[in-house]
């Protein structure tokens, strides 16, 4: 499998608050890539500059070779290879479901409006949403407007996508159905990166873990269930263990 | 109150109100337009040209349209610009409107989250197609209500024509008050005519904005 | 080419009378926006009763204000109401009544905004301490909304100077009227008087004004 996403010796700053320090890391294609860690250790930033949505101070992204730079002329031809859905879903208010699906497809991409259509439809019925084309956003749940902007950046035909704590703003109940939804996408063979908290559905889909500390690639291994059961730094132990809760502890 | 003067007069104020729509709306689509290019220039922060849309701004905003009317209309002919009676009204109206509409829609455009853009970008739109397609349609109708505060305001504004030889309504009633005595007669239509042409915008206003505070997308 | 007026302004004593006429269109605001703070902050609170009667009435005041223009209120006063009543009123007694009667509706306005920004559990621990209507407004509620209110006042000034200058349609003798005069007079000696002159009107609009606005929304950040 060839190497899809290439980051190397990433900064981030926002002044002098040092967000990313020196990241480095590849994805393959059909790898599917979870990153986990304390809240505020920059997973989230990680992953919106993968998208070019944050400047970076230093080192180098690459998606199939071409750099991501957020400033370049290019950017918007790049974005259209990397699929990103937020925590906030993000859905555009003022058009319905099959509008926000069509939008970029057809004026970025200048596909035939038709055949977008037909592979939308197909697509919102894989994710239990068919017969919802003329639902305006609000109108939906916040678990059927997850899969709806699962299905909009899939539309893209991206070579890879990432997920924003996609689960972190819906109800329990909901969470459960988009985190379906993004298994069957790992099944299928898409190459994903994932931030989130649901530490069972990290270990169900995970080919690989990423943990990050304090802006640092901390521990990052194949070997998943060893992960969770023991993990080779302490950082990553003590982190785990506030998922749990013991007895003693509470005594 | 004399009705036969009444009937004699509504014809001269039907035509003045013709005027006054005119040139009133001619102004309010000059100040719409200057509204979408100014705000869209604020938006971008493009450089140089955001500081001029500011300086347009205050000066239009901080004078009367009166005193812009009269630079216009008397001052501007004497260094070689003559421009019509109907065309400073036009141009003067749209130049004090559009200094209002920049602000109206660019305070609905800030209103829109930035992550809308940033949805709109990892989407692969770029920054036009973004602004035409996701930020602009919900920054308008969160601006409705102001837009058509504007358009109210400009329409009253208009009241001013009649200092530069406007047929419009102000100047008909003037002409009357002056030349006949007919008073009160000429002020109740004065009246009538107004509310004719403001009512109806005033009520849309006042139902759109309920709508927009109760209601959203899709209802 | 002719000159373009500058001189005209400082022939005799052309430029003092125009600070005179501008000081008129100052003071007929200054005037006004004292009353209209004082009777809007009354109006108001009115607003926020739920009286119907009160509503209605308050209602159909503002709308009158929303839909008619200055000058046409003006021109109701001065000319319409002398000649139904048969009295006689000074064009600046005129003047300052139809802006009190604007001033008051807008002031109103913004204070029942501010008033009904103010979340409604504010009045509620209120009155759970005891304390009365007036005693809630005084100590809790105004504190609140003055701050939002004093830019907003400062800005409706600015826009009183500036209506101000429709007062020489009902023949108050302010600014425009003088640089009109000054251009008549000086109209064979300087033909191109108009341009100088008007510029300069502008330019003294545009002096008073911005510094107020400025003003104005240098509070609202500094608060906000």
């Amino acid at each position: 499998m060839s190497e899809l996403l290439k980051v190397t010796h990433l900064q981030k700053a926002y002044g002098d608050n040092v967000v990313l320090k020196d990241i480095n890391l590849s994805v393959k294609q059909g790898e599917v890539v979870v990153i986990i860690g304390p809240s505020g250790c920059g997973k989230s930033t990680f992953l919106r500059c993968l998208n070019g949505l944050e400047k970076i101070q230093g080192g180098e992204i690459a998606i199939d070779g071409s750099p991501v730079e957020a400033e370049s002329r290019d950017i918007s031809k790049i974005r259209q290879k990397i699929g990103m859905v937020f925590q906030s879903y993000e859905l555009f208010p003022h058009k319905n479901v099959i509008d926000n699906l069509l939008l970029a497809p057809v004026k970025v991409q200048k596909r035939d409006k038709e055949e977008v259509k037909e592979e939308a439809q197909k697509l919102l019925a894989k994710v239990g949403l068919a017969g919802k084309e003329e639902f305006f956003p609000r109108q939906l749940s916040g678990g059927q407007k997850q899969r709806v902007a699962i299905v909009r950046a899939l539309l893209m035909h991206p070579e890879i996508i990432l997920f924003d704590e996609v689960t972190a703003a819906l109800d329990p109940e909901m969470v459960q159905e988009v985190l379906h939804t993004m298994l069957k996408l790992a099944k299928s063979g898409s190459t994903m990166i994932i931030v989130t908290h649901e530490m069972a559905f990290a270990r169900a889909i995970a080919d690989r873990i990423v943990f990050f500390d304090e802006g640092e690639i901390i521990e990052e291994t194949r070997e998943v269930e060893q992960f969770f059961e023991k993990p080779k730094t302490d950082r990553a132990r003590r982190f785990l263990r506030t998922f749990t809760f013991s007895k003693s502890e509470i005594d | 109150m004399d009705f036969n003067v009444i009937n004699e007069y509504i014809p001269l104020y039907k035509n003045a109100l013709l005027l006054t729509l005119k040139i009133g709306w001619q102004g309010i689509l000059v100040s719409l337009f200057i509204g979408l290019i100014g705000s869209a220039i604020l938006y971008f922060r493009i450089k140089i040209l955001k500081t001029f849309i500011g300086i347009y701004i205050e000066i239009f905003r901080n004078t009367p349209l009166l005193v812009q009317l009269f630079f216009i209309y008397f001052a501007l002919p004497k260094i070689g610009i003559v421009l019509s009676a109907e065309v400073c009204g036009t141009l003067g109206l749209g130049l004090l409107g559009g200094a209002y509409m920049i602000e109206t829609i660019r305070s609905g455009l800030e209103s829109i989250p930035v992550i809308q853009r940033e949805s709109a970008a990892s989407l692969g739109l770029n920054e036009m197609q973004s602004l035409w397609h996701v930020i602009l349609p919900q920054a308008i109708s969160v601006s409705v209500p102001g837009l058509l505060a504007n358009v109210i305001f400009l329409l009253k504004e208009t009241s001013v024509f009649s200092t530069i030889s406007l047929m419009d309504l102000m100047f008909t009633a003037k002409d009357l008050i002056g030349m006949y005595a007919k008073t009160i007669e000429a002020l109740f239509l004065l009246v009538v005519f107004y509310l004719i042409m403001l009512l109806p915008i005033s009520i849309l206003g006042t139902i759109l904005e309920r709508r927009m505070r109760y209601g959203q997308f899709g209802d | 080419m002719d000159s373009l007026g500058i001189d005209v302004l400082f022939k005799g004593t052309n430029f003092v009378r125009l600070l005179q006429g501008l000081w008129i269109s100052v003071e007929i605001s200054m005037i006004s926006v004292a009353f209209s703070i004082v009777l809007g902050t009354v109006v108001g609170m009115f607003m926020t009763v739920r009286n119907r009667i009160v509503k209605i009435v308050l209602k159909t005041y503002l709308e009158i204000v929303r839909i008619m223009p200055q000058m046409v209120l003006l021109f109701i006063v001065y000319f319409g109401t002398t000649r139904v009543f048969q009295w006689d009123i000074s064009a600046e007694a005129a003047a300052i009544f139809v802006f009190v009667f604007w001033g008051t509706a807008e002031m109103g306005d913004l204070v029942r905004g501010s008033i009904k920004s103010i979340p409604k559990i504010q009045f509620e621990s209120a009155y759970a301490l005891g304390m009365n209507k007036f005693q809630t407004y005084y100590y809790i509620i105004f504190p609140q909304t003055i701050r939002r209110l004093i830019p907003l006042s400062i800005n409706l000034i600015t826009r009183m100077i500036k209506t101000t200058s429709l007062v020489m349609m009902i023949g108050i003798v302010e600014v425009l009227k003088i640089a009109q005069q000054i251009v008549e007079a000086n109209r064979n000696s300087s033909p191109n008087a108009a341009f100088g002159v008007f510029a300069v009107v502008f330019l003294l609009y545009f002096i008073v004004c911005w510094p107020i606005s400025r003003f104005s929304v240098y509070l609202e950040k500094r608060w906000a």
